[in-house]
């Protein structure tokens, strides 16, 4: 028997609508993706298996580098403000306001922090500055005052304090920090990690498994 | 392929000195252009879920000034784990005396092994009634940042509820760096 002859159809599909659809989704994704600045402090954090993501309002960042020295910054320009000003009115460093509330961080003791505010923006380079001293046996610990002021300056309101520590910062660096936050009972602070995922068969899999709710 | 219909349907004559161009096609070949979207979209979906970090929370105990404040642990409960240089982990449980020093005072990893830290915690955990389970963290000034770290999300992981962050003593801190020592200088 012959086989009825079936017409011969072109591969070629139309590709407009797949076009389409990828530019949009491109255009999607550029839209909501929010690039990191490039940071001026080099900071490689460590990992945990903590799920919550870090918050991004609000926040009192401290960040430990890999030689323990120890930088703040903030992100709420109306509370730099008020620092500032009860900077110089307590220890009349005559710092410049506008300055102070326009740094990306600080990272000098407070004998150095008007010369530091002089700096440049884009020469502020973590590797080159001093920190802020946090060793109470050498120069004492200025984080105590930081954190003091920060209190006074959102008293009422609530600061997410984080932490963000590099891999390689000495536990000292990091005991001057979390004394400095004691001391201004600061007693609840998130530390910024990479996500990891939780080993299989511990105990924490076993109760995500069973549906358990987690409480860090 | 996709294709964009540019030919003026009828159009008038043109006069008879005007030479007619040659029609080219106007059909393009997208491939390559969804090639290059697709690419770029797998670029944008890697960048937006990486650059989201976590935050690990701690709580920490107002210092208490005086000695009969503080919060005491029972003997058998407790595990104190020691964090020494190069991720090098110490552990001993209960209190540590001169009588028992060398015999309870252990070594440990951060590995995944038997000796390594997780089992100690499991074991310890296991053997202890859970309401008198304290771990106490105490990270010597040569640990780094992620030993710390290491070791709180460790707590997480296998669910400790009561654990603390307290200061090394002279004592240990002594015991860590002879332990240390000892363990580096056979292998030269």
């Amino acid at each position: 028997m012959a086989r009825p002859k079936i017409p011969r159809k072109s591969t070629s599909i139309d590709m407009t609508a797949m076009c389409d659809v990828a530019f949009l989704l491109l255009s999607f994704f550029i839209l909501t993706t929010k690039f990191k600045p490039a940071e001026a402090i080099a900071v490689t954090t460590p990992s945990s298996v903590a799920a919550k993501a870090a918050p991004d309002k609000d926040i009192v960042l401290v960040t430990l580098d890999k030689d323990g020295k120890v930088f703040l910054s903030m992100d709420d320009e109306q509370i730099k403000g008020t620092i500032a000003d009860a900077i110089n009115a307590t220890k009349g460093l005559n710092i410049n306001k506008a300055a102070f509330v326009k740094a990306q961080f600080i990272g000098a003791p407070f004998s150095q922090l008007a010369a530091f505010l002089q700096i440049p923006e884009e020469n502020r380079k973590g590797g080159n500055l001093p920190g802020i001293p946090v060793d109470s046996t050498k120069g004492g610990n200025e984080m105590v005052e930081w954190m003091k002021l920060v209190n006074e300056a959102y008293l009422g309101k609530k600061a997410n304090l984080l932490l963000k520590g590099d891999n390689l910062a000495k536990y000292p660096a990091f005991k001057g920090v979390i004394d400095a936050f004691k001391k201004n009972d600061f007693l609840k602070f998130q530390m910024v990690t990479n996500p990891e995922s939780v080993p299989l068969g511990s105990e924490l899999w076993k109760n995500n498994q069973k549906g358990e709710k987690r409480d860090d | 392929m996709a294709e964009m219909d540019t030919s003026s349907g009828g159009g008038h004559k043109k006069g008879p000195g005007v030479k007619k161009g040659k029609k080219l096609s106007t059909r393009v070949d997208l491939t390559p252009m969804v090639d290059l979207g697709f690419l770029l979209i797998t670029f944008f979906i890697f960048t937006t879920t990486m650059s989201q970090p976590t935050a690990m929370r701690l709580f920490l105990p107002k210092d208490a000034d005086k000695p009969e404040d503080q919060n005491k642990a029972k003997e058998s409960g407790a595990l104190t784990i020691l964090l020494g240089k190069d991720d090098n982990v110490f552990y001993y449980e209960g209190i540590l005396d001169n009588a028992n020093a060398s015999a309870n005072f252990k070594s440990s990893n951060f590995g995944n092994g038997d000796e390594g830290i997780r089992n100690v915690i499991l074991k310890k955990k296991a053997n202890t009634n859970e309401k008198d389970l304290v771990i106490v963290i105490k990270p010597t000034s040569e640990c780094t940042y992620k030993n710390v770290v290491d070791i709180l999300d460790e707590m997480s992981v296998n669910v400790c509820k009561r654990y603390a962050l307290v200061d090394v003593s002279d004592v240990e801190e002594k015991l860590v760096k002879i332990t240390e020592a000892a363990a580096t200088t056979p292998a030269k």
